[in-house]
């Protein structure tokens, strides 16, 4: 069978084939790389024109602090989108999760080691049943999240009777977000708690992704999910799982929204999901499924929250913030189409 | 057959490299006026890309394009069809909600008041003309979607004509049709040629190319390797294609009959495709199921592997009853599909080779429960490359990047890994070259030797009384007769896939089979 031609055609396809198979790879990256230089050209940006305001330890931190949250809704995102689904209920269930958690700890008195795990368990069931309605009802998930979301935005305000509940009385609760371990060790760098479990969620979903069965048929799922069913694996069940996980990371995002804020407050969340979407996409992960990385959804969540801090100790006005915040969304698409065409 | 010396559209010393491969090295190709000239090769021989050069859709690196005598630039399609250059892909580009009329005229729409209002009379008019010259009947105002398969294929042709082009470029235009379909295609295309078209027909079926083609030119490798008549014998121009000869092997069918009974159905039913279905496969065994189009072959295989819901029957596996309800029962229990259309059903085309080799068997090298395995996986995905001679730069290779040939060899190959008792082969060779089907054939002798029980699904009969130990005919979701290897003609399967119960329940199709 092993023919002269087809070995003479082998061997000259082969230094050929590892080039290509290597532009092949640096092409997956390029998002990335165009991405990361994006946020670095921000960051110069914004340090030149205002020296004294941007560069400073407080404003770092402060940037900081704002990503967490719509860094860890991103990353969450990021599972159901690679899987070609969306979640529209994670600005929502953000809030949800932290009304639960000042249910089970300020209301009902539960520990902070009990509490924090039985608000991420109230997440992940919240992305469990969005899961089943997507995948028993066969509700399309655009609608059934939007649903969800809906559902939750209601819950949240009756939990709370449209007040907030504090935390005052949860002793460290409020370090979760802004205490700082960093410190302790390293007094000179005073990085909160909160990017620190940013850092912590990154690690731990890229791991998932990259180097597990989850992260296999996550890929797969967005790629060609009738195959993959056809190849014997239970879709149905890996995408509740992957919705499961993604409401799971989501309440983190709520334990971190309401520590900083030492309180939960019904009424915010709403539009989050927008942002975190956004994050997403600027990262490279398309839409349409099947591609992504969890790096690339952190640098568009950087990029977002480096413009948007800079554009306002620039004083430019909040209305122009949301025009720039557009423009880039819609430039970081484009560019990414490129590249796709160019494959 | 209307010859003449005179040149219509000649490429010569073309190049065309893609990221990773040398698609095409110096090739030469010419076409006169009222000829059909068939372009052969195996998969990833470069016939197509030669195509999409000439209909404009990739650009040459190197070489030239001569069209009546003059050396042009084709900047892209709609400059291909200003040309005259007309293409009809292998896979078909209409639009099934819009009309026959409004499909052909896409982007072209007679319009009145400067262009403000579409003048669907005019459309419709100008499209009975068209279909009229090509002796086609069917109604400019039908809807794409209610069209068979085959009709289909003729507004396409319409389609490509109605840019008056003097070049037809056919890729692989009979790979849906059935027999019948096929020769009103042919009537079509020798019209075309008598009225001094040039075509190019693409196919892999000998058979076909023999009837229809004035002049062979078969590639390999990216290279053109010969133009010969059409009468060259085809063990010649195959040895060419594969650059080997290739010996249709005497086979003796092994008797099964104590052999143990893998599969078992029994009164399978599932709307009107699947109507009381019962069969067995024993160990080592091949049965192959033929049938025409839509006789419901694919919808029982569908069924028995847990596709689609049963309504009622039953499946045993080694004397025990199985529930198969979705695809993962079938897969646990151990039977396999692969899919007759593997660009949707059978592979993840965005995910590299490896990946899908070792989709449905992942759970087997997992660390820690859910940990992946990269090297095992790597290993066994390299093992199988080799084995099936997979054509790709690496196993990271991604999917759709590879040829269908290629991307048909990954499907088997993720079945094999997965070791399956029964494994279910619809369609295995559609799109495949001779070369890769001869292995295919050869990999499925293997698997039965090894006491795999196979079902095999073909709408090539040659195919299915070279391979099949048993054969089972099915017309109209039934099964209608089943031959032994050895007593088994095509002529016997066509009566038994044309054995119809009333023809008053006849569907459309029934008045271009003869009977």
């Amino acid at each position: 069978m092993n023919t002269p031609t087809a070995v003479g055609l082998d061997a000259q396809a082969q230094p050929t084939g590892i080039a290509g198979s290597l532009g092949q790879r640096l092409g997956g990256a390029t998002q990335i790389i165009l991405a990361f230089a994006s946020l670095i050209a921000l960051i110069v940006i914004f340090s030149v024109l205002k020296p004294g305001a941007f560069m400073t330890t407080d404003n770092m931190i402060g940037i900081l602090q704002a990503t967490n949250v719509i860094g860890v809704m991103a990353v969450a995102c990021t599972f159901v989108i690679i899987t070609g689904g969306i979640d529209l209920s994670v600005g929502v269930l953000m809030t949800f999760t932290a009304v639960m958690a000042g249910v089970y700890m300020s209301k009902w008195g539960w520990p902070m080691a009990l509490g924090v795990p039985a608000t991420i368990a109230s997440g992940a069931l919240v992305g469990t049943i969005s899961g089943l309605i997507i995948t028993r009802l066969k509700i399309t998930p655009f609608i059934a999240t939007l649903g969800m979301m809906m559902l939750l935005k209601g819950a949240s305000l009756l939990i709370t009777e449209a007040r907030p509940i504090y935390f005052s009385d949860v002793d460290g609760f409020d370090l979760i977000s802004l205490g700082s371990l960093v410190e302790k060790v390293l007094p000179f760098l005073p990085i909160p708690n909160g990017a620190l479990i940013f850092l912590l969620v990154t690690v731990l979903s890229a791991f998932l992704l990259k180097k597990t069965m989850l992260g296999r048929y996550t890929f797969a799922l967005g790629s060609n999910e009738e195959a993959v069913r056809l190849s014997g694996v239970n879709t149905n069940r890996w995408k509740v799982i992957v919705y499961t996980l993604s409401g799971g990371i989501c309440s983190i995002s709520g334990l971190l929204v309401a520590s900083r804020l030492n309180s939960a407050q019904p009424a915010l969340g709403q539009g989050y999901e927008l942002d975190a979407i956004a994050a997403v996409v600027i990262g490279g992960t398309s839409l349409a499924g099947g591609t992504g990385t969890i790096l690339g959804t952190v640098i568009g969540a950087f990029i977002m929250s480096v413009l948007i801090n800079g554009l306002r100790i620039m004083s430019v006005a909040q209305e122009w913030q949301m025009v720039l915040t557009g423009l880039i969304i819609i430039v970081a698409v484009y560019t990414d189409s490129l590249r796709h065409k160019k494959a | 057959m209307k010859t003449s010396s005179e040149v219509l559209i000649e490429a010569r010393r073309l190049d065309k490299s893609f990221p990773g491969v040398r698609a095409l090295q110096g090739v030469s190709f010419e076409l006169r006026p009222g000829e059909v000239h068939a372009l052969m090769g195996e998969n990833g021989a470069g016939k197509s890309t030669l195509m999409k050069i000439l209909s404009g859709v990739y650009q040459k690196d190197a070489g030239e394009i001569v069209l009546d005598g003059q050396p042009i630039d084709i900047h892209g399609p709609a400059h291909a069809s200003s040309l005259g250059i007309g293409i009809v892909h292998q896979e078909l580009h209409l639009m099934p909600h819009l009309t026959a009329a409004q499909n052909v005229y896409i982007g072209r729409e007679p319009s009145k008041a400067g262009g403000l209002w579409l003048d669907e009379a005019r459309l419709n008019s100008d499209a009975a003309e068209l279909f009229k010259r090509i002796h086609l009947d069917i109604a400019p105002t039908t809807r794409i979607s209610t069209l068979t398969v085959a009709r289909q294929q003729m507004v396409e042709i319409a389609k490509a004509l109605s840019h008056k082009s003097r070049v037809l470029i056919m890729d692989e235009p009979t790979a849906a049709l059935n027999d019948v379909e096929i020769e009103e295609l042919f009537r079509i295309v020798r019209q075309l040629r008598d009225e001094g078209v040039g075509i190019v027909y693409i196919s892999h079926k000998m058979d076909e190319i023999q009837r229809i083609a004035d002049r062979i030119t078969v590639m390999r490798d990216g290279r053109t390797i010969d133009t010969v008549p059409a009468s060259t014998s085809m063990q010649k121009i195959i040895a060419m294609m594969v650059g080997r000869e290739l010996h249709a092997t005497e086979r003796d069918i092994p008797d099964l009959s104590a052999a143990p009974v893998v599969l078992e159905v029994k009164g399978l039913q599932r709307g009107r495709v699947v109507r009381d279905i019962s069969f067995q496969v024993r160990r080592g065994e091949i049965v192959g199921f033929a049938g025409l189009m839509g006789a419901g072959r694919t919808e029982v295989m569908r069924a028995i592997f847990g596709a689609d819901r049963l309504e009622a029957g039953e499946i045993h596996l080694h004397g025990q009853r199985v529930r198969v309800r979705e695809p993962y029962d079938a897969v646990a229990a151990g039977i396999g599909y692969l899919s007759e259309d593997r660009k949707n059903f059978g592979l993840a085309t965005g995910l590299d080779v490896e990946a899908n080799i070792t989709l449905p068997s992942l759970k087997r090298w997992l660390k820690a429960h859910f940990l992946l395995n990269r090297q095992a996986s790597e290993a066994i995905s390299r093992e199988m490359v080799d084995k099936l001679r997979i054509k790709t730069p690496s196993i990271h290779q991604l999917s759709k990047l590879l040829s269908g040939g290629n991307q048909q060899k990954v499907v088997i190959a993720k079945w094999l890994v997965r070791d399956c008792d029964v494994l279910i082969f619809d369609e295995p060779t559609r799109g495949i070259d001779v070369g890769a089907k001869a292995e295919i054939y050869a990999l499925l002798n293997d698997l039965a030797a090894q006491g795999r029980a196979i079902i095999v699904i073909s709408s090539e009969l040659p195919e299915v009384l070279h391979l099949s130990h048993r054969i089972l005919v099915m017309c109209e979701g039934r099964i209608t007769g089943e031959l032994h290897g050895s007593e088994a003609t095509q002529e016997k399967i066509m009566a038994l896939a044309t054995q119809r119960e009333t023809m008053t329940t006849a569907t459309a199709s029934v008045h271009r089979i003869p009977t």
